[in-house]
């Protein structure tokens, strides 16, 4: 499987997945750090996370695969919602916590 | 010329009414994973953001800085405000 197709599988076969750099226990960055937060706060349950810094491949791959240059990046079932501002940005107005509902 | 004017005159094209780049890079010095690329946080309002979606903002922006991600851009931080916002 090339590596568009295995991010294609990840986001779809899993409702919420967001790429980040380290682990939600030990974000290696703090834009990482603050998407965990905030999913968190919005009391998501089935969080798939990955880590680009394990994977060369992934790292440069799903930049490609949502046209954003940047980590963290969050999907819910299979659609890219944003980075760290974007989130923090629905997470005020109240947005994201619906769209993780719906996906929980 | 400083990386904030490169950038200032890159986003010219948005027209905007409001632009604010504050360089970070001092709080992230030398963190993993970061080469050595400066961190920005943009506060930019434009008539060109009217009607379209913060990813569809994000992406204008990404586009016109894109030969500086990430070697000179490490991180960018975008507030991206419509005009009627």
């Amino acid at each position: 499987m090339d590596t568009q197709e295995k991010i294609r599988s990840q986001v779809t076969s899993n409702p919420v997945v967001l790429y980040m750099k380290g682990s939600p226990k030990f974000p290696q960055c703090g834009f990482s750090g603050l998407a965990i937060q905030i999913l968190q706060a919005c009391g998501v349950k089935d969080l798939v996370a990955i880590d680009v810094l394990a994977d060369p491949a992934i790292r440069d791959g799903i930049k490609v695969y949502a046209n954003w240059p940047t980590i963290p990046q969050l999907y819910i079932n299979g659609e890219f919602i944003g980075g760290s501002d974007i989130m923090r940005s629905m997470y005020e107005q109240g947005e994201l916590q619906k769209l993780i509902e719906t996906a929980n | 010329m400083q990386l904030t004017e490169e950038i200032t005159i890159k986003l010219q094209t948005l027209k905007p009414t409001r632009l604010e780049i504050q360089d970070d890079s001092a709080l992230h010095a030398g963190h993993k994973g970061n080469g050595g690329g400066g961190h920005f946080t943009l506060t930019i309002k434009s008539q060109a953001f009217d009607g379209l979606s913060q990813v569809s903002r994000h992406r204008h922006i990404y586009e016109l800085l894109a030969e500086y991600i990430p070697s000179k851009i490490h991180a960018l931080s975008i507030h991206a405000i419509a005009s009627d916002e």
